[in-house]
């Protein structure tokens, strides 16, 4: 991230164009376009400044920082449980996938291990959090590139998802639902059945998007071979997630990490893709949902009985330590970093969020681009502002 | 299905769902009841408040006003020593701050928050959003029974 | 009594223009609800508008008269005379396509000996007016859109005059009206009962007329000069009120009248086989209606199921691929033509 302020930005820019004669009419040559922070494709406002020779990108620069809300500062002064539900509104499509790493990293400090009970059904939720979020990716995409009908099935189907967790947590899109210890209260009657019949829609859902989408020739022309990225620069630049693997990279911290969550009793497989384009993107987060779906059938027919929550104190100390748990998350690689002294609250929290490492990548990618590409290539990397800005 | 073509397959994607029945619920005419868990609007039920205070402390937006005064209450039993108790005064939750996380409810040890479906309290007015003592009050009759637990689930110890 | 004689050539072509003037918007608004409305929300799954009218008839209605109570907006840098002037180019050639649609024997404005040829050129003058409004909006996006929609526009005008003359070859005659009775009177191997829709014989030619009237339309998948999702609105994002409407009716009135072309030449337009004279003037029009309904369709259902092209890729379909297709298609119908 660059420490030049907006300004001293605008102002090289100008002199860059000055002898173009970056003139609204006349040239085309060296035109600078501002894609954003207010345009339909970006997921929020960001802010991508590019170059143009005529269709082509000759330089590119993403500017965030439009929507931060000085969530690391936040924490240092909210108490644990009020940092949970602030944590929710980081990456807000799958929220309950922001609160595990943070509850994680607590619960490490503290020396607390929640009950198996808990951890299956945290884990049955990370995962229904993914679905949330990956189906509308899978959507949204299609509307980047003009295919408007499948981001209402999207979202149809997306609702069903959502009033599950809504049953069993209260909340639709912000669950708060993840307690230092175990969850805050247990599933309603009937819930493992209904959860069932969803996943079933879920993959009736993505067999449509296969249908509609993927097998589609002019999707496949729009998206083959754009946006290259291959395994080593995709490490470089520190992409996680489905991006990392549709590059080649067998990476996975659901599978490679230490976490007491729920995976290792399922299972499931991990998705690679050789081509490292944005139809590999897709195809590669399409397969996810599907998979995630099948460790929440599994998990939920092998759900062990027991409590929900372990021996906590009421008033939540953590103890002097540091401690960083990374999670799988719906768009990559999420990390807390609870720096704690003792106290009610975190003396330092830092959130390493995957959007924000996955747009870095932009300026690298971006050359040479015709300008629909570049709105192919944004929408394949799917980055969340809530997630790149926090 | 190699033989038919990404093209056609995607038409008959569109075909069928134009074919079967559109899934909107024409709100305000027809309306989806809310699962029972919902968090929808907090009810306050004054017996049970001792005005500890926890809640307007443990909430992150501050957005629960309570005001007491300790007063004399009447003794329990006949010819017994008045008790001194506090009375609540003022409890309002101010909704435009609220983030609906449920803190509050959770936090209180003497049961007097609870979590109500209900969700049509919009208003014209930003300042009508504060809902003082009696209209919590109110949202007490929408509050459901607590839905019973998954197989499973290990039966809570007290009421919650 | 008034000593006014109407079947004086000027009444009945001022009745016509009459006519002509009135279909455009309902012909458009009827486009616009029951393919971009309904039929594109069920496709979607949902129910699109239903509050004004029952099941949201009246929507079209209403969303025009929304657009011409707002605010006519000039952006501070526009060229005030061509950006005031492109909406009326459009319209202009909107309308002159429809003066040579026949809907029925005698129900045609202008049976012109070259029908077909003057209602592709006349086509091509909305080229001119997208140009216009791109240029004249002083907005880069704009600009983008305008150059994209341009060079679209003129690589489709080529398969789409190709895929016409295949028609043209089999019938005989350049004149709309005359295509239809070829239609009408011929026999498909004998059997004379239904005619000869040209759709059975020149599928090829229906299939590249059909894209290319999509690309003219900007339709997706050919929508980049319009595509939103990158360029806001393309040509027309500095555009509001009563101009935007001129270029939204422009856009479904010449989709209606496509359309229309594209029944008469493929499908047989007004004819109704067993239903001559008198009667097929008031059948005719039915009859067209319901053809154009379903071309309609077609266009649209294609529209919202796919993505789009990229520039290059459009291009490219339409240099590549249509015209030698539509080339073929033209040797081979006149090969046959000159052997049966």
């Amino acid at each position: 991230m660059s420490v030049t302020t907006d300004w001293q930005k605008s102002a090289y820019i100008s002199s860059q164009a000055a002898d173009a004669r970056v003139n609204v009419e006349l040239e085309t040559e060296g035109m600078t376009l501002n894609i954003g922070p207010q345009h339909p494709a970006t997921h929020g406002t960001l802010r991508i400044v590019v170059r143009l020779d005529g269709e082509q990108v000759v330089w590119a620069d993403p500017v965030p920082g439009y929507m931060h809300r000085g969530h690391e500062k936040l924490c240092e002064v909210r108490k644990y449980p009020q940092v949970n539900t602030l944590v929710n509104r980081i990456d807000w499509l799958g929220s309950f996938a922001n609160e595990v790493p943070f509850i994680l990293a607590a619960e490490q400090l503290m020396g607390i291990e929640a009950p198996p009970r808990a951890q299956y059904i945290r884990t049955i939720f990370f995962e229904m959090s993914r679905i949330a979020n990956i189906a509308l990716f899978l959507g949204d995409m299609g509307v980047q590139l003009g295919a408007i009908t499948p981001v209402f099935y999207a979202f149809r189907d997306r609702e069903h998802v959502l009033n599950l967790i809504e049953s069993a947590t209260g909340g639709r899109f912000h669950p708060n639902y993840d307690r230092v210890g175990g969850l805050k209260e247990d599933l309603p009657k009937g819930w493992i059945d209904e959860a069932k019949d969803v996943m079933n829609r879920v993959r009736r859902f993505c067999d449509e998007l296969e249908q509609l989408l993927v097998g589609n020739e002019i999707f496949q022309k729009r998206t083959r071979g754009i946006g290259v990225i291959t395994p080593a620069v995709a490490l470089d630049y520190g992409l996680s997630g489905a991006n990392l693997r549709a590059s080649g990279v067998d990476w996975d911290l659901r599978r490679d990490s230490e976490s007491p969550l729920a995976w290792k009793h399922a299972d499931w497989k991990v998705w690679t893709h050789p081509d490292g384009d944005s139809f590999a993107r897709y195809w590669v987060r399409l397969q996810e949902t599907r998979e995630a779906a099948i460790i929440i059938d599994q998990l939920l027919d092998s759900l062990p009985a027991g409590p929900i929550m372990a021996k906590v104190p009421v008033k939540i100390k953590v103890p002097e330590g540091e401690a960083y748990v990374e999670t799988e998350n719906p768009l990559g690689a999420m990390g807390f970093y609870l720096v704690s002294k003792g106290d009610l609250s975190p003396f330092r929290v830092k959130i390493r969020t995957p959007s924000f490492n996955n747009i870095s990548i932009c300026p690298w990618l971006l050359k040479g681009v015709f300008v629909p590409d570049i709105i192919t290539i944004l929408a394949s990397l799917y980055f969340i502002l809530g997630d790149i800005d926090r | 299905m190699g033989l038919v073509p990404g093209y056609v397959k995607g038409l008959g994607v569109t075909f069928r769902t134009m074919t079967r029945r559109a899934v909107t619920v024409q709100y305000p005419r027809v309306k989806e009841a809310p699962a029972p868990r919902a968090r929808g609007v907090i009810a306050l039920s004054t017996e049970n408040c001792t005005v500890c205070m926890l809640c307007a402390r443990e909430c992150p937006v501050w957005c629960i006003f309570i005001e007491g005064h300790n007063d004399w209450e009447p003794p329990r039993r006949e010819g017994g020593k008045p008790k001194k108790g506090f009375v609540l005064d003022r409890f309002d939750i101010d909704y435009s701050l609220c983030m609906y996380c449920g803190i509050c409810v959770e936090v209180c040890p003497f049961d007097a928050l609870f979590w109500s479906p209900e969700f049509e309290y919009s208003e014209a007015n930003i300042a009508e959003l504060l809902h003082d003592k009696g209209r919590l009050v109110d949202w007490l009759q929408t509050v459901p029974e607590a839905p019973a637990l998954e197989v499973g689930a290990q039966a809570k110890k007290g009421a919650k | 009594m008034l000593a006014v004689d109407f079947t004086t050539y000027g009444w009945v072509t001022a009745l016509k223009v009459g006519v002509v003037l009135g279909v455009i918007p309902i012909g458009s608004l009827i486009f616009v609800y029951v393919f971009l409305f309904k039929m594109m929300s069920h496709m979607q799954s949902r129910l699109g508008p239903m509050e004004a009218g029952p099941h949201g008839m009246l929507q079209p209605v209403v969303e025009a008269i929304k657009f011409l109570q707002k605010e006519d907006i000039f952006p501070a840098r526009a060229d005030r005379l061509v950006f005031g002037l492109a909406p009326f180019v459009v319209i202009v050639s909107t309308f002159l396509l429809y003066l040579v649609i026949p809907a029925g024997p005698s129900l045609i404005v202008e049976d012109l000996d070259t029908g077909i040829f003057f209602a592709l050129a006349v086509s091509s003058l909305s080229v001119i007016g997208v140009l216009m409004a791109g240029w004249a909006s002083a907005n880069k996006f704009a600009l983008i859109g305008g150059l994209r929609a341009a060079g679209q526009l003129i690589a489709y005008e080529l398969p789409l005059i190709l895929a016409v003359i295949g028609v043209v070859i089999q019938a005989g005659s350049l004149s709309l009206q005359d295509i239809v009775y070829a239609q009408a009177g011929g026999e498909i191997f004998g059997f004379g009962a239904i005619g000869n829709p040209f759709v059975l014989t020149q599928i090829v030619g229906f299939v590249i007329f059909l894209m290319a009237a999509q690309a003219e339309l900007a339709q997706t998948p050919f929508d980049m000069p319009v595509a939103e999702s990158e360029l806001v609105a393309g040509y027309m994002t500095e555009y509001s009120g009563f101009r935007f409407l001129f270029f939204f009716i422009g856009e479904f009135g010449t989709a209606f009248a496509f359309a229309g072309i594209a029944a008469t030449l493929f499908l047989g337009g007004w004819y109704v086989p067993g239903i001559e004279g008198g009667l097929a003037d008031v059948v005719g029009p039915l009859a067209l209606g319901g053809k154009v309904m379903f071309i309609g369709f077609l266009i649209f259902w294609i529209r919202f199921t796919y993505p789009r092209f990229r520039e290059d890729q459009l291009q490219r379909i339409a240099w590549k691929v249509l015209i030698p297709i539509s080339l073929l298609n033209i040797v081979v119908t006149g090969v046959l033509k000159v052997v049966f």
